[in-house]
């Protein structure tokens, strides 16, 4: 047997499974998405009605959702995971970190779905920020929080500050200390030093992190459909809504492919800081 | 003050990272039937009635056993490609790697969806088999990942020494290769075991009448907030974090001996 026939050897199970069970079923949604539903029946074809739904009110509206939820999440995640990071990375001692930041990283052993069923308790009407509220006499009847679109990004802000904090802790940590002190030693400001030393240093990974979120967040069923409640749904509420009562696989479809196009966009705009292999 | 200041933002941090998880213990051990404040005293009834109920039992079972299987499917064929792509000088190598890993980028969602429509096609039913077979894929570019990296040029000597004492390819592989990637072996199966431990829509999508134990968390969600279910979330939290403690003393005490 030759060298390269026994390199493919090796290789040829995880390639197979790979294109058996992820590329061709992704082919056949593709041209799904294509087909149209007469009725119950599926016909093939070369269609772009799945797509032109997209103009309609109810799944346009679905698509901005999504991408408004993600944005914001992504943004606020970031916002609050480095102060988290920078102060787990150089306020707390050394010998104190790992396990700073092991109870920081708790939650993320709680199971997704219970994670955000526990948000619907700390955010219900009877919940503990209702109660707390009033105990506090800061509101006479308690606020509507859960079923909301605040508690969505509340659920999300809360996974992705984790997932942040660990990718920005993981960059800082790294920083020699003598770059932030030979800047100072330069006259530059706390700030300008930040700004102009550790921020750039430190943006990809800001970037990477900011990257899976969105990845993560904007595909997500779960978070949305517990706690968001009725009243506007995100794409993939909307699409799970197609194989539920409908069994609408062609508009599914589509609409995945949309979600595909969303994340690719997503990637293109950030790969010029991307270390996904680093992380 | 500004010192002052970072204490005061950690603080708060901290109360908004570990507030729900506080709050779904605190409230498992509720004496009553509202998981809501006020909490009315200290009682394990719903752990009892967890721990009693056979629907959860078995979907506790179905997860452990999807998890473990298609983990340990998946460290085999990730450990196979990984050493084939870092042995060997392969035509066309850097897209088989690109195409190994691709499934990362695309959700699950869209993934469970694909396995759905191409098993409807082949009119295949649904099962455990096929949540597993799910897991396999979502897990398999991590596996790899994880393993193709971990394969150095110190493993390539060890291995040319072995070959050159007379082992053939499977002694060479099991002998040597594996027990020096033992740790990459380890970290990569047991970080799939963790994902596919919690991933619900794969699970969602391609089970039917045994379902894993996040899809029947689920169905129980749909009858509103219960203390079962935070005693059932609770467990599972308990669980898993005994398990990353266990890991944690293990790995410290082999450092240290």
């Amino acid at each position: 047997m030759s060298e390269g026939a026994r390199g493919w050897g090796f290789v040829a199970p995880a390639l197979l499974w790979t294109v058996a069970f992820f590329l061709v079923p992704l082919g056949v949604m593709a041209a799904m998405s294509f087909a149209r539903l007469d009725g119950r029946e599926l016909v093939w074809g070369l269609d772009w009605g799945n797509y032109a739904k997209l103009a309609e009110p109810a799944i346009g509206q679905a698509v901005r959702v999504s991408l408004e939820i993600t944005l914001t999440v992504t943004a606020v995640s970031v916002l609050l995971a480095y102060p988290l990071a920078a102060i787990l990375a150089f306020q707390v001692p050394p010998r104190w970190q790992r396990l700073a930041l092991l109870l920081a990283l708790l939650p993320f052993w709680t199971s997704y779905v219970v994670r955000s069923y526990a948000w619907l308790l700390v955010l219900s009407k009877q919940g503990v920020v209702n109660k707390a509220l009033m105990g506090l006499g800061l509101v006479t009847e308690p606020l509507t929080l859960a079923n909301t679109r605040f508690a969505t990004v509340t659920g999300f802000v809360h996974f992705f500050t984790m997932l942040l904090t660990l990718t920005i802790y993981a960059n800082l940590v790294q920083l020699p200390r003598n770059y932030a002190r030979a800047a100072q030693d330069l006259g530059a400001s706390g700030w300008q030093t930040f700004r102009h030393v550790i921020l750039p240093l430190t943006l990809p990974g800001i970037v990477t992190g900011a990257f899976l979120s969105f990845v993560l967040c904007i595909g997500d069923y779960i978070t949305p459909q517990i706690l968001g409640g009725n009243n506007e749904l995100a794409l993939p509420q909307v699409i799970m809504v197609q194989l539920g009562r409908r069994a609408d696989f062609p508009l599914a479809s589509a609409l995945s492919v949309v979600l595909m196009g969303l994340v690719t966009v997503a990637y293109l705009l950030s790969s010029r800081w991307l270390r996904l292999d680093r992380t | 003050m500004m010192r002052w200041l970072g204490w005061l933002y950690l603080l708060t941090a901290y109360g908004f990272i570990l507030l729900p998880v506080a709050v779904l213990v605190l409230f498992s051990l509720q004496d009553g039937r509202l998981p809501v404040p006020p909490f009315q005293g200290v009682s394990f009834r719903w752990y009892a009635d967890v721990l009693g109920d056979r629907d959860l039992m078995a979907a506790l079972g179905n997860s452990a056993l999807v998890a473990v299987g298609s983990s340990a499917l998946a460290c085999a064929l990730g450990f196979l490609a990984a050493y084939g792509l870092a042995r060997h000088v392969l035509p066309g190598a850097a897209l088989v790697r690109a195409l190994l890993v691709l499934p990362l980028a695309v959700s699950t969602l869209i993934v469970g969806l694909g396995l759905l429509i191409g098993l409807n096609r082949l009119g295949i039913g649904l099962s455990l088999w096929t949540a597993g077979i799910g897991h396999v894929v979502i897990n398999l570019p991590l596996c790899f990942a994880i393993l193709y990296s971990a394969m150095g040029d110190q493993q390539r000597n060890a291995e040319r020494a072995a070959r050159d004492l007379g082992a053939n390819q499977a002694q060479v592989l099991w002998l040597v290769t594996v027990p020096m990637l033992r740790p990459a072996l380890l970290a990569a199966f047991f970080l799939s075991v963790t994902l596919s431990w919690d991933e619900f829509i794969i699970g969602f999508l391609l089970t039917r009448f045994d379902v894993t134990l996040p899809v029947e968390i689920w169905n129980l969600l749909r009858s509103g907030l219960s203390p079962r279910l935070n005693a059932i979330g609770s467990l599972v939290f308990l669980a898993s974090v005994a398990v990353v403690v266990a890991l944690e003393i293990l790995v410290l005490a082999r450092r240290r001996a």
